[in-house]
């Protein structure tokens, strides 16, 4: 089966204007990262800020270009877009943004938001753009008299029930959801996640879920890709990577995360901040402030490699692998 | 099994949402200043509509034998002519009521004018950035070094004294204001999720321009605008007095100012009366716009 | 004595059309030393609360309370020179976002001395040198060079220890964070607990921590309120509270919970949102989306009392064997 997501080597640069005088620096926001995501499976991408996982999504979501790299959208060619190609790029990938406050136009009513992707992008009359638009919001819990009403009127989690199924009008094989349910309630979240469940289940779309939350992506996730710095320090099966994380900074987040259930893993508190992705580490990304780092580290960037069922980027994976006996 | 649906709550409502329409005027009639003010443009308005049938007499009939009559409350006035009548007979509050007709469309035309072409250029400026923002920014920057009513002097000098002429160059004048204050909220718009989530579904940049970024735009266009009539009735109000906008023997308030000027001393209501009037539809105007902001400004909604 | 008391604590804001209650008659109190967790979702008034405690409410708020003792001082009837010199000294207060919670046109130095200078009445000099003590013990390296630093040259988990580092400057009594962690990387989140736990246990001092991250509380929290649009629903140990909550909202929050799986993949939600200023319900705030409520729950409201150790609000606390009994007397509500 074609994956809905192939992507290889995405490498994403931005220009910071430091002053009028000083040349620009060059902000390395993702820097190489391979993905695969089968139909109908979620990928959650974790990291902290300055992981690069936002620039990734809009990548992948179409709405930048990468600076070099490779880019199929079910099986096709998503960055030299052959003309005409890009309405069925649409059709394959859509888009969840964070904000619920933010997502929505406050000036339009939510009937004119949720039919507008079938006016550009399909033949249907009007009355069948109503009749999908309808459908929609009863499939993602909105009631028919929502229809008219404008987004100030609902709740945070009300709104992103309403951008997912702007997302989903069009039937999208892949859907990139940016930490949809962050700035949500924990009661809201569950029913969001729910609800994602259930489409995904019924219409076998693929997520790509953005997330720094670990038991939210310990949940839903099917696939992990860990990202520290713009780089996928690991990346595999989610029950593979939660069982025995290999590298080290996925072991410090996993660690980090607070739980109020199960027993409490070894704390493993990790000094200092991310650096500056202007001025990314000479080797492995993570050697400033990994608890195992030897000069090795420092210098020389770690090759991704196979390990254990999963793809790791660490030169001592394998020990952890001997040392680990959970 | 627990539904997605939001289920109806029973309990004891009393209270209902405020529609928003509704929640607006709440806001807007709390500031009693701007109710003052749109009151007075009501009437203005009203007078200015019906000026044929409410003034007593033709503005432009002339007559030389109750020339300078003072206003009926001074000794000599007459209630025919209530407010006196000016240098040739022309009776005072028929010219003022018609002066409101023309001082009110001048108002209107022009911030529609400026209103249409700025939103225009700031459109055009926010969505194209690079060289062609530049260029308009720069052109504007170079409109607002001018003492605005030199500047209308000089284009009314151009194009020839008159009415239209006048207009025109005010419009011109303030036209800077209404492309940065659009600019500035389409850039602002711009960067907001579902923009960019409209053009993930496809719009193009003419959809995105007039139905996804201008109507988020509107705020502070409105409370321009209502502050723009006001500053246009005073500077066509200037041109007038300096004889380079609406020509004699047109009743606006300007023009009759200038034709009073030697009578400061003599007959004060021929030049008082054109500026009360002046004063008093500048004054609603302005306390009107600043009422707008503050019921449209969300911030300031407590 | 308990270190602070506080009894039927009330918070309204008048609306244009009617008056939002967002604190309702909140009582409850802390000892010396001892960490208390406040756990709410948005709209349960548990950072307002504490911002009443600190006489912080915004205008239009108005407080009510018939007690609030802290240290054996009355703070109901304190003049506000008096309070000024209560708060910053014996009770401090840190933020969510620390990067807005400092002001960004003087240096950290400045902003750290400020509060030695004003309540110890330090020199200059002394000023600098705690303050460089406090900096390090804080975990801010090369704490000396930063004192001239401005606020935005400083990272967010830099920033919120200096937040703390200016809210411990005078050794207070207690200290209460609203969400302090919420703004904040996973990884410097757990620097940042871990920080104030060790900073607690070195001063003896008590900490009110407020969040809506259960996880953050079990870590850190030896008791927790469990707060619902504004009133407190539940007051129980940590220990006790996530093995066996008592309030119906507390044990649909916990299985909520996405680390707590949820049956074939699916999360338990509770359904409906919580009371807005046009829908408060008559009886228990709870009862619309309550799985148990009745006739009676609807109608009256429950009061706050001792429950197994602990206080609930609750008619049929989910630990009453007779609560089954109960719930069939009163009818349960058929429309859900």
């Amino acid at each position: 089966m074609t994956p809905v997501v192939r992507a290889r080597d995405l490498v994403q640069t931005y220009a910071v204007r430091r002053g009028l005088l000083r040349a620009a620096a060059k902000l390395q926001a993702v820097r190489g990262v391979s993905l695969e995501i089968a139909p109908g499976q979620t990928l959650a991408v974790v990291g902290e800020s300055g992981s690069g996982k936002s620039t990734l999504g809009r990548m992948i979501g179409l709405i930048e270009k990468p600076l070099t790299g490779e880019l199929e959208l079910d099986g096709a060619d998503a960055i030299k877009r052959a003309s005409g190609t890009a309405a069925r790029l649409r059709r394959t990938v859509q888009f969840v943004f964070q904000n619920p406050y933010g997502s929505l136009n406050p000036r339009k009513k939510i009937g004119a938001i949720l039919t507008e992707p079938l006016i550009i992008n399909t033949d249907l009359t009007r009355k069948d753009r109503i009749a999908k638009a309808q459908d929609m919001m009863a499939r993602v819990g909105l009631r028919p008299e929502h229809y008219t009403r404008y987004p100030h009127m609902f709740s945070g989690g009300q709104r992103q029930r309403i951008a997912i199924a702007r997302a989903l009008i069009l039937d999208p094989k892949l859907v990139v959801a940016d930490e949809p349910i962050s700035a949500l309630d924990v009661s809201i979240q569950a029913q969001v996640l729910n609800l994602l469940a259930d489409l995904q289940r019924d219409t076998g779309v693929a997520y790509l879920f953005i997330s720094h939350d670990l038991t939210v992506v310990g949940h839903i996730a099917h696939n992990v890709l860990v990202l520290y710095l713009g780089v996928a320090v690991e990346q595999g099966p989610k029950t593979v990577i939660f069982d025995r994380p290999l590298h080290p900074y996925t072991q410090a987040l996993l660690a980090s995360t607070p739980v109020t259930t199960g027993t409490k893993r070894p704390r493993i508190v990790v000094k200092g901040e991310p650096p500056s992705p202007i001025n990314p580490p000479p080797g492995c990304v993570f050697s400033t402030r990994c608890p195992y780092v030897t000069d090795r580290c420092r210098l020389e960037r770690p090759a991704t490699r196979v390990v254990a069922g999963r793809l790791v980027a660490c030169h001592y994976a394998e020990k952890f692998l001997q040392t680990m006996s959970s | 099994m627990m539904s997605l649906v939001d289920t109806s709550v029973p309990s004891d409502t009393q209270l209902a949402p405020p529609r928003p329409l509704w929640e607006f005027w709440a806001y807007f009639t709390a500031n009693k200043g701007a109710v003052a003010g749109i009151a007075v443009i009501v009437v203005m308005l009203l007078l200015a509509l019906f000026a044929d049938v409410v003034a007593p007499h033709s503005p432009y009939v002339t007559n030389s034998a109750i020339a300078l009559k003072p206003p009926f409350w001074q000794h000599g006035g007459s209630l025919a002519f209530p407010l006196g009548t000016d240098a040739i007979g022309r009776d005072m509050l028929s010219r003022l009521i018609h002066g409101a007709r023309l001082s009110l469309t001048i108002g209107i035309s022009v911030v529609a004018i400026s209103t249409a072409a700025g939103v225009m250029l700031g459109l055009l400026a926010g969505f194209a950035r690079g060289v062609v923002e530049i260029t308009i920014m720069r052109a504007m920057d170079i409109l607002l070094t001018m003492p605005s009513l030199l500047l209308a002097i000089v284009i009314v000098a151009v194009l020839g004294p008159g009415l239209m002429n006048a207009m025109l160059a005010v419009a011109i004048v303030v036209l800077p204001h209404y492309v940065r204050i659009t600019r500035a909220a389409v850039i602002a718009e711009l960067a907001r999720d579902y923009v960019t989530a409209a053009r993930v579904s496809g719009a193009g940049t003419l959809r995105l321009m007039f139905k996804e970024v201008l109507p988020n735009c509107a705020a502070p266009l409105i409370v321009q605008a209502s502050l723009g009539v006001s500053t246009a009735i005073l500077d066509a109000a200037a041109l007038g007095f300096l004889g380079l906008g609406a020509q004699p023997p047109a009743p606006e308030w300007g023009t009759m100012l200038a034709d009073a000027r030697e009578f400061v001393l003599r007959a004060w209501w021929v030049v008082a009366l054109p500026g009360l009037m002046i004063l008093v539809t500048v004054l609603a105007c302005n306390l009107l716009g600043d009422g707008l902001r503050d019921a449209l400004d969300p911030k300031l909604k407590r | 004595m308990a270190l602070l008391h506080i009894s039927a604590l009330s918070v309204e804001f008048p609306t244009a059309n009617g008056a939002l209650r967002a604190v309702d008659q909140v009582s409850f109190e802390l000892e010396e030393g001892e960490v208390l967790g406040v756990v709410g979702e948005s709209g349960s008034g548990k950072s307002v609360t504490m911002l009443a405690l600190m006489g912080l409410v915004p205008i239009p708020g108005r407080v009510r309370a018939e007690r609030m003792v802290f240290g054996g001082r009355d703070l109901l009837g304190i003049s506000d020179r008096e309070r000024r010199r209560l708060t910053g000294k014996d009770i401090t207060m840190i933020f969510q976002d620390p990067t807005t919670s400092l002001n960004p046109c003087f240096t950290i130095g400045f902003q750290l001395t400020e509060a030695l200078r004003v309540h110890e009445r330090m020199d200059h000099k002394s000023a600098r040198r705690h303050t460089i003590a406090l900096l390090e013990q804080v975990g801010i390296p090369d704490a000396e060079s930063r004192l001239k630093a401005f606020p935005h040259q400083l990272s967010g988990g830099m920033s919120q220890r200096v937040m703390i580092a200016m809210a411990i400057a005078c050794n207070p009594r207690l200290l209460i964070a609203d969400e302090p962690t919420t703004a904040l990387d996973v990884t410097v989140q757990a620097q940042i607990l871990e920080l104030l736990q060790s900073l607690q246990r070195e001063r003896g001092m008590a900490l009110i921590l407020i969040t809506h991250n259960m996880g953050v509380v079990a870590e850190m929290a030896r008791r927790i309120i469990v707060m619902y649009a504004g009133q407190i629903v539940e007051d129980r140990s940590a220990a006790g509270l996530f093995d066996a909550p008592e309030h119906p909202y507390t044990a649909a929050l916990l299985a909520a919970l996405p680390e707590r799986g949820g049956i074939d993949g699916r999360l338990a939600t509770i359904p409906g949102m919580i009371p807005g200023p046009y829908d408060r319900p008559m009886g228990c705030l709870f009862s619309p989306r309550c799985a148990y409520a009745t006739e009676f729950s609807r109608r009256v409201p429950p009061e706050l009392r001792a429950w197994q150790g602990g206080r609930i609000r609750c008619h049929y606390p989910l630990g009453d064997p007779q609560r089954a009994a109960k719930i069939a007397a009163d009818q349960p509500a058929l429309e859900r």
